[in-house]
């Protein structure tokens, strides 16, 4: 009987014994120096010019020597590298946390352009399974289609399909926008949590399925609404916003964007105690 | 006649419970509760774009904010503050930097701010690049 007096003022994971220490976070006390000098480029990477050209024939390289490649010819200050025969091949151009013009003269496999932090990607041709994975910052544009988990997991930056997309587009999505010229697969946006994605042209079924947060714009036909995801209105500066972002991504200068459907989180899966305040510090 | 003044709001808030608290302007438009710490949907208003931010993305050869438009200035310890994702912790805003009332223009001062944290060579990674990157 005594347990029960003292496990009253707990919290049933308290109780269950699964907290002896009190929660912190992960906050750390770090503090801006407003004073702190003008740089645009993260400490180690290289500066490079735009204006400074080169080719590079992947033919007879694998991944890894191609991408160590384009990381020397970083090195050597060259800001615009056009690969030549890509044929395909999987994981090319990952890792590039630098600011970099990158062209592909052909279509990439799987894992292209993966977790880079900054470059400008241009792909002249289609891309594999789970383009762009892990994308920090940048942009990338794909001439033609896109295989399944385009942009997953992305974190910031613009990722844009000119063609369609395969089925979970999106999944697992913490920020950044992506944009898509024609259709979209099932599951888009399964568990997005921030971010925007834009859909031009139709999408399949289960639209946005158990996704947290976030917003998804959609031009056509929607399959059908999955779990949690609910029509919202669209706004001015949705509108706006969604105007700008389509000159970026140099597709649909004519598209009647005040006809879109705007889809968001109902939120019913947000289930949080009243432990969430002090367990989210950090992990957005 | 002097006119009578408005009756100070009774009403008490509670801090820090989902559902309980004050509702802002921004929740009361979209109806919804903003359970984070900063509305992570607002998207940006260009025309309140800083010089820096500006510098910043030309330099960088894009359209826009980029990556930026998903930072936004909210609040640890009771105290103004913008996430570092790169770190994994939220960084506090100086005391002596004034913020404006609206939340665009302070979302532009994190940004601003963010960018100037990152690309420092103080900032906490740059010790771990040194210890672990390979090339």
């Amino acid at each position: 009987m005594a347990n029960i007096k003292t496990n009253e003022n707990k919290t049933k994971a308290q109780s269950m014994g699964l907290h002896s220490e009190v929660l912190t976070g992960k906050t750390q006390q770090k503090f801006f120096n407003p004073d702190e000098a003008e740089n645009f480029y993260y400490w180690g990477t290289y500066d490079v010019d735009f204006n400074k050209r080169i080719d590079l024939d992947v033919n007879d390289l694998d991944c890894k020597e191609a991408n160590k490649k384009i990381d020397e010819l970083m090195s050597q200050g060259y800001g615009t590298i056009v690969i030549k025969n890509p044929q395909g091949k999987h994981s090319l151009g990952v890792g590039v946390l630098n600011k970099l013009n990158l062209i592909f003269e052909g279509s990439l496999g799987y894992f292209g352009v993966g977790s880079i932090d900054g470059p400008t990607v241009r792909i002249n041709g289609r891309v594999g399974w789970s383009c762009a994975e892990n994308m920090m910052a940048g942009k990338v544009v794909i001439e033609k289609n896109a295989g399944s988990c385009f942009g997953a997991a992305v974190r910031g930056g613009d990722l844009i399909c000119k063609g369609s997309v395969g089925a979970r587009t999106g999944i697992d999505q913490k920020g950044g926008t992506i944009i898509v010229g024609g259709d979209a697969g099932a599951f888009t946006g399964f568990m997005m949590q921030r971010g925007r994605i834009i859909i031009l042209g139709n999408v399949g079924i289960n639209l946005g399925d158990s996704m947290y947060d976030g917003t998804i714009y959609v031009g056509g036909k929607i399959g059908s609404f999955g779990s949690d995801a609910i029509e919202s209105p669209m706004t001015k500066s949705d509108v706006d916003w969604i105007k700008r972002k389509l000159k970026v991504a140099e597709i649909g200068e004519d598209f009647n964007i005040s006809n879109m459907t705007k889809v968001v989180a109902g939120k019913k899966l947000w289930n949080y105690d009243a432990l969430e305040p002090t367990e989210k510090k950090g992990a957005i | 006649m002097p006119k009578k003044k408005n009756k100070k709001s009774s009403k008490k808030t509670v801090k820090g419970q989902l559902g309980k608290k004050k509702e802002t302007a921004r929740e009361k438009m979209i109806g919804q509760t903003i359970g984070y710490r900063y509305d992570v949907n607002l998207l940006p208003d260009y025309s309140r774009i800083t010089p820096f931010l500006k510098k910043y993305i030309e330099a960088m050869g894009w359209d826009d904010l980029n990556w930026l438009e998903d930072v936004h200035m909210g609040y640890e310890e009771d105290r103004p503050a913008v996430f570092d994702r790169n770190a994994n912790g939220w960084v506090t805003i100086p005391k002596k930097i004034k913020l404006p009332n609206n939340q665009q223009d302070r979302d532009m001062i994190a940004r601003e701010l963010l960018v100037k944290f990152q690309m420092s060579p103080n900032h906490p990674l740059v010790d771990l690049k040194k210890a672990y990157r390979k090339f």
